[in-house]
């Protein structure tokens, strides 16, 4: 393709073999690529170093509590849904080491750790990811103050998205507006197309090293006839979401029901085991450890995942603030989709769905929400013949 | 003998009393004085008065075996000490001592029980007041219960 | 943004995670769970300067660190004073610490008491137990600028009179003319002369101009939600009301999440809120 002729926005089709090329290109200029693949049964993200890597062929069964790796009856790179791993690991990792202390007769001396991270390519990302990544931006670096280990980490990721042709069980990004096609903040896009004659992809930069990265793939100009094709795939994919949730009014839904007696039972089906917090892809909290060595002169201090569900969460002196395993619940989903919005000025929930598939008793934030919402559609005297 | 009406009429406890009110209270009144020290009332005694204290401070203390006199409440300018006098069998709850000289108007508790039957309207006017100093002190006791300072295992 | 260079430059921003160390001066017993701890840089550079009403993340070597309200002299930097009650492991080791060790300091964070704002108005304090700690700088603040305020009224409750914090510091205060200082505990036995009943008990007979008065309240929650009932039946207006809030904290800067009261971050958001901002808050179930 003619560089010149590359405009942001404008589609092109290219092949798998140019996928490959894609890969060799990213990894020639220095970037980290990593992508979907197959490991212990599921789709995670880690180091691919050609399409092979990927999970060719399969695809992933998801409903509440459940997650089964099927094949397919092709052979489509692309072909599933998120696992439970999402792209937040690389730029604010499960575990991050703060600094280290030294201690020699009686003077401390801190080190500062290593900064040479990755520059990471993520190959493969969805556009509920691409929202949740630019939801942890606002967390870790949208106020006054800013993390520099995220910053650093996050700073020069290349993002190569791929739109969703086929939603999965527990998706719905439609309902909250993040997906399934990736409209910005990523370099290059990706449509697979699979029929059964052809297999071939539609690719469009979204920046300008998108661009030049594009520039150096041999592709053709896609024809009105393939971008219709793409279209309809992903209007299908959306009108094929497998949950939705009506998000009208949601935040005060959620403040004014802080005090449903609904909190109550869904605490009875939920274990505390904080598996949706540790698959959501926004869920930022953390706490720290302080360790020393054995000899006492050594002291390293690692920030790591926590999460709201834990009872030593919202410990002060004299005990949790948050003791009731309800009120825990209340304030995930609360958090999540309400006063995320006040604190960020976005929602904290993408639709990706993997707090549903991840629950082990298949606690649904799609039908909880609806649960509030028919609570409040019901008088009094209805909700009580319910019962 | 002095007029005690300024006195009481300025006393918060009976803010807003209607001057006849005041005139039937100054009848059951006398002005008493206490030295550091003094009990006011022991624990099992009859309860035959209560105070509209002036100025001063007394403390309301339990007896108790191990530890002594526990001090449970002080009490001060503008508060008025005992309900007892109100209720059978008129015997006071606890020692109240002096930790501060104390000047107080003493009312008899007879005497305006009395006045109170004959007048309900007096009666009501005092029983609102009363409760509502109950409902106070009820309050700031369940708060010193939760031992809110205190360190949590 | 596929690329976050496009916003910041990573490189240049300082690590908000990094303490910077300082050295014990003096470390003295205030009560029996009680002490304070006087901090100077360590490298002999310049100290902080902070607000009343703001915290430091106070780290021990290999132990960990806690969220510590600054208790000094704002217009004095160095000592850097921090007043402590012993109930955890972190505040534990800082108590065997002795003149002359290192501890970690990451702030000042958060928001403080309104002593500008406050100006022309009478001003009433009320502290409960270790409350009285963050309220300090406010006094030593006003006492500075005595003249640009109306009445200034401290009211502190704690448990007992062993349980008195800055003793003789109240004493000196009291002798002076322009400072109404009331003290009462939960409990007493004899020879304790002062006041025993619960702090919002002294609220009623206080002397202060309701409508013209600002209230700054530091203690136990519920001693909070207490006093605020005393103070708005007085006619305290709402907004005139601040309180300092106490949530679990790691960060101190709105990363860790630890310390959401609803949409609120405490630590950099508060500890110190106006009350309306915080009232439905306050009175929900388990926020």
């Amino acid at each position: 393709m003619n560089k010149d002729a590359s405009t942001t926005g404008e589609q092109f089709r290219i092949t798998q073999d140019q996928l490959q090329k894609l890969l060799d290109v990213l990894r020639d200029q220095g970037y980290e690529t990593v992508g979907p693949t197959v490991r212990e049964g599921v789709i995670t993200y880690d180091q691919i170093d050609g399409v092979e890597d990927l999970p060719i062929g399969w695809t992933d069964e998801q409903e509440p509590g459940k997650y089964r790796l099927k094949k397919r009856s092709d052979k489509a790179l692309f072909g599933y849904v998120v696992g439970p791993h999402s792209w937040k690991k690389f730029v604010y990792p499960p575990r991050q080491l703060l600094w280290r202390m030294h201690r020699d007769n009686g003077t401390q001396k801190l080190e500062e750790p290593s900064e040479d991270y990755p520059r990471y390519a993520f190959f493969g990302v969805r556009s509920c990811e691409i929202q949740a990544l630019a939801v942890q931006d606002k967390v870790f670096m949208g106020s006054d103050y800013r993390d520099r280990y995220y910053a650093l980490r996050r700073k020069d990721n290349l993002i190569i998205a791929v739109n969703c042709v086929e939603p999965g069980g527990t998706c719905f990004c439609a309902s909250m507006d993040t997906g399934p096609k990736a409209r910005k903040a990523f370099d290059l896009a990706l449509t697979e197309i699979v029929e059964k004659d052809q297999h071939y992809f539609l690719i469009e930069s979204g920046s300008d090293i998108g661009t030049d990265i594009l520039s150096e793939l041999k592709s053709d100009p896609a024809t009105d006839k393939q971008i219709a094709r793409a279209d309809e795939l992903l209007e299908k994919a959306a009108r094929n979401m497998g949950r939705q949730l009506d998000t009208t009014d949601i935040k005060d839904l959620l403040y004014r029901n802080a005090e449903n007696r609904h909190w109550e039972q869904v605490a009875k089906r939920c274990l505390s085991c904080s598996n949706c917090t540790m698959v959501c892809p926004t869920c930022f909290c953390s706490t720290v450890e302080d360790t020393t060595d054995l000899t006492g002169t050594s002291a390293e201090r690692v920030r790591r995942w926590d999460s709201c569900f834990t009872l030593e969460f919202s410990y002060i002196h004299g005990g949790a603030v948050r003791p009731s395993e309800h009120t825990r619940y209340r304030h995930w989903i609360t958090h999540k989709l309400a006063s995320w919005q006040d604190q960020f000025g976005t929602s904290g929930c993408v639709g990706c769905g993997r707090c549903i598939t991840w629950c082990p008793v298949g606690i649904d934030i799609t039908e909880e929400i609806k649960s509030l919402q028919d609570s409040e559609s019901l008088t009094s005297d209805e909700a009580k013949a319910k019962e | 003998m002095q007029d005690l009406g300024p006195y009481l009429k300025e006393h918060p406890f009976l803010s807003g009393m209607t001057d006849s009110h005041i005139d039937l209270l100054v009848g059951c009144a006398s002005n008493v004085k206490f030295d550091i020290g003094d009990f006011v009332s022991r624990e099992g005694q009859p309860a035959k008065q209560f105070y509209f204290v002036r100025h001063g401070k007394l403390a309301v203390e339990l007896q108790t075996h191990d530890r002594g006199p526990m001090m449970i409440q002080t009490i001060g300018e503008g508060d008025v000490l005992g309900w007892s006098w109100l209720f059978p069998p008129y015997v006071w709850h606890f020692d109240v001592k002096t930790v501060e000289l104390t000047r107080a108007i003493a009312m008899d508790g007879e005497c305006l029980r009395n006045k109170c039957e004959e007048d309900h309207e007096l009666g009501y006017e005092i029983m609102k007041r009363f409760s509502h100093v109950m409902v106070n002190r009820l309050s700031a006791t369940r708060l010193q219960l939760l031992d809110i300072y205190g360190k949590r295992k | 943004m596929a690329n976050a260079s496009e916003i910041l430059q990573p490189e240049a921003l300082s690590n908000e995670m990094l303490p910077r160390l300082y050295t014990v001066n003096k470390l003295y017993k205030d009560t029996h769970d009680t002490f304070t701890m006087e901090l100077v840089p360590a490298d002999g550079g310049p100290s902080m300067s902070f607000l009343p009403g703001q915290f430091n993340m106070l780290y021990v070597f290999g132990v960990g660190e806690v969220p510590i309200s600054i208790s000094g002299d704002p217009d004095r930097a160095i000592p850097l004073v921090h007043t402590l009650r012993e109930v955890g492991s972190v505040t534990s080791a800082l108590r065997t610490l002795k003149a002359g060790d290192t501890v970690g300091v990451r702030g000042p964070y958060g928001t403080a008491w309104p002593v500008d704002q406050a100006v022309g108005h009478d001003l009433v304090l009320l502290a409960g137990g270790i409350g009285l700690a963050p309220l300090r700088p406010v006094l030593y603040s006003i006492l500075f600028r005595r003249r640009k305020y109306g009445k200034v009224v401290l009211l502190f409750g704690t448990r007992s009179p062993g349980d008195i914090l800055y003793k003789k510091e109240l004493q000196k205060w009291r002798s002076r003319f322009d400072l109404d200082i009331h003290i009462t505990v939960d409990r007493a036995i004899r020879p304790w002369r002062g006041n025993v009943g619960v702090v919002t008990s002294l609220i009623p007979r206080a002397s202060f101009d309701p409508m013209h008065t600002t209230a700054m309240i530091c203690g136990p929650e519920i001693m909070m939600r207490f006093s605020i009932m005393e103070l708005t039946k007085r006619g305290v207006p709402e907004d005139h009301i601040w309180v300092s809030m106490e949530r679990n904290m790691k960060c101190g800067c709105g990363f860790c999440g630890h310390c959401q009261c609803g949409p609120l971050f405490v630590c950099k958001d508060g500890p110190v809120f106006v009350y309306p901002r915080i009232k439905d808050l306050m009175n929900k179930y388990e926020i």
